[in-house]
């Protein structure tokens, strides 16, 4: 076989809830406790306990099937699957399996070209298990502990159909996805605390064959870096591969981001047979069709439905109105300030230009700690409109708001950094300037019209930046001699 | 002696101040010093935890403000069910050092009745027998012939009431684990309702089939206990939210024009003689009494026990892959990494027939194969319930024996299949999730007791019990007592 191939990728993610409890116990789902503190018997398998379902986990899951545009099965049931680990505490995890949450959705994803539909197979809610911390090396470990405290974390598992067709694609469904759970509010979307993880299935065919070739399943693909390169890497492999005709073995690899490469897993890890049964302790859910409704009437507008309106009522571009709805946070914040100010391309402006240096635009707990809230930099907008400030003054003006928290009428009262617009005051500067620089005056004249923009540098530095540039302007114009050629 | 009392006789006592729960449970700690040693009911004893339960009881009589039926009252459980702070081993060499974190839902609920707890009691181990035989400690014999087996799995919970070493005694039933040993041991055994009693912390063997009940001197006992376990619980989503009634109040009814059935295909070949005689017996004199029996038909019974033995068992492989050494229990030590570790782990801490149990679910469950036996043991299931339904429709309980035969020897039964059948009449209530009481109904000519199954619609013990008390009363087999001391 040899090329030209065409990619399929499939993505499995799973996006831990931001439950306040487990899945089916009232432990905490709080990161970062002290280990094995999180824990009862339900969680830690002890004999003789039992799981009760989290509604709330339940609610996530559905709100998150009705954005990605899933039927919710409103019979749907947990399955008992079935593997050693010892990081699992019953050795099986209650899972769904034959009867899901929810199938069939579809998601939008635009990797520079047009956008795509990306098909979402299915939808389901299981639970998360415990984290194995090793004495030393995993190999040569003296002795492995376990922390249950993440057991029993309520997970919710995004399978999307073999429909993306690059790793750049699969970046971009990834991102999306992330920006919806991240909007619902179901899940904080950190992929390095590992709240969000991926498993990209990867297989070649050659381009035009609707038979899919044999496919390896990558694992450890923890941060959107990742999961691109180590696809990027593994569509390389498989293609070298294939050129010189050898064949493809189905396995699981994992990502080596060390060494930029997938390595293959000793098969013998992950040849499971998962032995699933319906869960015997949990009754099949029986969901009412009107709770559905009501959830889906409650539904926040998403991020596909944000860009097109900020495109269509402020005026912005479409990569604007993207990377202002990167997050349901920063694009609250954009339209807070812009409803404030009036002005949706200024803020736009400074938000994409400014605000977005100092803090990921993406994590909405950053933008609402920002100092500078909607509220302050409309004021701040405000001060450069009526004349009070130079744009280039603000600039500063933010910097200090960034690190004081005061408002910008403040800093600029108490910095003197009010323009001068004093015009007595600064024509005395604007003589001043002429009569030191004679000679530009001259070159003025002879028509070069470069000279202009030295002399308000001048009277700018004069003022230590304080004077009002269009004052300025119009003082230059009035005082220096006619030119004698129009250039 | 008090320890001979029924629950109701002794709260009379209690009541009327002529004994106190403190006198009880020392009248029932000096049986147990002095005849356990040749029963081997019991576990552990918790003589310090009975004495300080007891005296708390003692005082509320002294106020006047007892807290009901069951305060005061020594009882014993299963060493299936988790008592905090109290070693729950589960007849299993895994979990022999195992002291439980918290209270099953059951031994919360008899607690805050006020009763007092004298111990945990043997069992088969994980539940898995018929005669306690698989208990990884020792076995439970039956008072009436020390040289013959309690039946299981809940022996050491039937041998106790029968021995008069508790007052009454909780086990647990998966396909006839407490009506079959209260038949062996002549006393009453009732498993109640799937779903009407929660399995919150009784370690579970099959989940689907796990129910806990009482064993009681009579039947007016079981239903006062009955009424203090049942109900809902948050910790148990398959315990039912349906009314519990007041089941001694609705024994009063008798059971004059109420329809019995009796199944044809619970009179089988091979069954004991004398099994068949006591219990058409019984059925004459419940036609005595007034009721209308007439005989139905349960097609389907003959497939119950292999469906059984495929849904129990692949339960059974899930339930007990947790117990890996890692967290509680057994664990072997010098294994070189986890995977050694708990096979090591395993093939020391489980017996021959829970690892046959496993080794049978593991194969029923696995791919290719699930449907051929664990999809159609569900298949089978689903009959077997409509048998039920159907037969139900014209009769208000059904009565057959508890068991085709009376206890064996220790040691009689070594064919892994011939123990199954003695659980052929009581699996097809399990799978149907039904309620079903056993209770004496006359003794063989060695003197062994026979055991008469009442067999009711889902959530009706409240009749169960109603025709079980309408037998008693009309015969004095549950008055005897076995001759130990």
């Amino acid at each position: 076989m040899s090329g030209p191939y065409e990619t399929v990728i499939g993505l499995e993610v799973h996006a831990q809830l931001r439950t306040r409890t487990k899945m089916f116990c009232g432990c905490s789902t709080a990161f970062g406790a002290a280990p094995n503190t999180q824990t009862c018997p339900v969680c830690q398998g002890n004999p003789g306990s039992l799981p009760v379902i989290n509604k709330r986990a339940i609610e996530f899951g559905i709100r998150t099937a009705l954005a990605l545009g899933c039927t919710v099965n409103l019979q749907n049931r947990f399955a008992r699957k079935h593997y050693f680990y010892p990081d699992m505490p019953k050795n099986y995890q209650i899972s769904q399996y034959e009867e899901p949450l929810a199938e069939h959705g579809t998601l939008e994803v635009a990797a520079g070209g047009a956008p795509r539909v990306i098909g979402i197979q299915r939808l389901h809610l299981e639970e998360d298990v415990g984290k194995l911390v090793h004495e030393g090396e995993f190999a040569t470990a003296r002795a492995s502990h376990v922390d249950y405290n993440r057991a029993g974390v309520p997970l919710m598992e995004i399978v999307s159909k073999p429909d993306l067709r690059s790793p750049e694609e699969a970046g971009a469904y990834l991102r999306a996805l992330r920006a919806i759970v991240v909007y619902l509010g179901v899940c904080d979307g950190n992929m390095e605390e590992g709240s969000l993880r991926c498993d990209a299935n990867v297989s070649l065919r050659i381009a035009g064959s609707d038979v899919l070739g044999t496919k390896v399943e990558i694992k450890n693909l923890n941060s959107f870096r990742h999961v691109q390169h180590a696809l990027e890497y593994e569509v390389k492999r498989q293609a070298q591969a294939l050129d010189v005709g050898e064949r493809l073995t189905q396995e699981t690899r994992l990502w080596d981001p060390e060494r930029g490469r997938t390595v293959a897993t000793r098969s013998k890890e992950f040849a499971h047979d998962y032995r699933y049964f319906p869960e015997p302790d949990l009754p099949p859910l029986d969901l009412a069709a009107t709770e559905v409704e009501r959830l889906r009437g409650d539904l926040p507008e998403l991020p596909a439905a944000k860009r097109v309106r900020f495109v269509q009522v402020y005026g912005l571009s479409p990569h604007e109105a993207e990377l202002l709805g990167q997050g349901r946070g920063l694009a609250d914040y954009f339209e807070a300030a812009a409803r404030e100010s009036g002005k949706p391309k200024a803020v736009a402006n400074w938000v994409l230009n400014e605000l977005l240096r100092e803090l990921p635009g993406d994590d909405d707990a950053a933008v609402a700690a920002c100092p500078i809230t909607p509220s302050r930099l409309a004021g701040l907008l405000a001060l450069i409109d009526d004349g009070t400030i130079s744009g280039k003054i603000a600039k500063d003006v933010f910097e200090k708001m960034l690190r004081s928290g005061e408002d910008a009428r403040a800093i600029v009262g108490r910095e003197g950094l009010t323009q001068v617009a004093d015009v007595d005051a600064l024509a005395g500067v604007v003589d001043q300037v002429l009569a030191q620089h004679v000679k530009v005056v001259e070159d003025w004249r002879n028509g070069k019209k470069a000279a202009l923009g030295f002399l308000v540098g001048q009277v700018m530095k004069a003022t230590q930046g304080k004077a009002n540039p269009a004052m300025v302007n119009q003082l230059l114009g009035e005082k220096l001699p006619k030119t004698s050629k129009l250039t | 002696m008090l320890a001979a009392l029924s629950i109701e006789a002794l709260g009379a006592r209690f009541r009327d101040g002529s004994a106190t729960p403190s006198a009880a449970a020392r009248d029932y700690l000096a049986r147990i010093e002095a005849l356990d040693p040749k029963v081997r009911a019991f576990m552990t004893v918790t003589p310090d935890v009975a004495l300080a339960q007891a005296a708390e009881a003692d005082a509320r009589f002294k106020a006047g403000a007892p807290r009901g039926s069951l305060d005061g009252v020594p009882i014993a459980l299963k060493d299936v069910l988790c008592t905090r702070g109290i070693r729950t081993a589960c007849g299993s060499k895994i979990l022999e050092s195992f002291v439980p974190p918290y209270d099953a839902t059951v031994v919360r609920r008899l607690q805050e009745a006020g009763t007092v707890l004298l111990g945990k009691l043997n069992m088969d181990e994980f539940a898995m027998g018929s005669s306690t035989e698989n208990s990884a400690f020792f076995t439970t014999r039956n008072p009436w012939d020390l040289g013959r087996v309690p039946g299981g799995s809940s022996g050491g919970s039937a041998a106790a009431v029968a021995a008069d070493l508790a007052a009454a005694t909780f086990g647990t039933d998966t396909g006839g684990s407490i009506r079959q040993p209260a038949a062996f041991c002549g006393n009453v055994g009732l498993k109640p309702t799937y779903g009407r009693v929660s399995r919150y912390g009784l370690v579970a063997f099959a989940s689907s089939l796990d129910q806990i009940g009482p064993f009681t001197k009579t039947v007016a006992d079981a239903a006062l206990v009955l009424r203090v376990i049942a109900g809902a619980d948050p910790m148990d989503s398959t315990a039912a939210a349906v009314p519990v009634p007041d089941y001694r109040a609705a024994l009063a009814g008798g059971v004059a024009g109420l329809h019995i059935g009796i199944p044809r295909e619970y009179f089988i070949d091979g069954m004991d003689p004398e099994v068949e005689r006591a219990v058409r017996a019984a059925v004459d004199v419940l036609r005595g009494l007034g009721a209308k029996t007439e005989e139905v038909s349960l097609p389907h019974t003959e497939y119950g026990l292999a469906a059984y033995y495929l849904i129990g068992p692949a339960e059974a492989s899930s339930n007990l892959a947790r117990y890996d050494g890692v967290k509680y229990g057994l664990r072997l030590p010098g294994a070189r990494d986890v995977i050694e570790m708990e096979s090591r782990t395993r093939a020391a801490g489980f017996g021959r027939e829970v690892k046959r149990r496993i080794m049978l679910g593991t194969y029923a469950l696995s791919a290719g194969y699930y449907d051929e036996y664990y999809g159609q043991a569900l298949r089978v299931r689903t009959l077997v319930a409509r048998d039920f339904q159907t037969a139900f429709q014209t009769v208000d309980a059904i009565v057959a024996p508890t068991t085709p035969g009376v206890a064996f020897k220790i040691g009689e039964k070594e064919d892994p299949l011939q123990m199954y059948l003695n659980d052929v009449f009581t699996i097809p209530t399990s799978l149907a999730g039904l309620p079903g009481v056993s209770l004496p109904a006359g003794f063989t000519l060695a003197g062994l007791p026979i055991g008469l199954q009442v067999i009711g619609k889902a959530y009706d013990e409240a009749t169960v019990l109603r025709v079980a008390h309408a037998y008693e009363r009309a015969t004095d087999w549950h008055t005897r007592k076995p001759a130990l001391s």
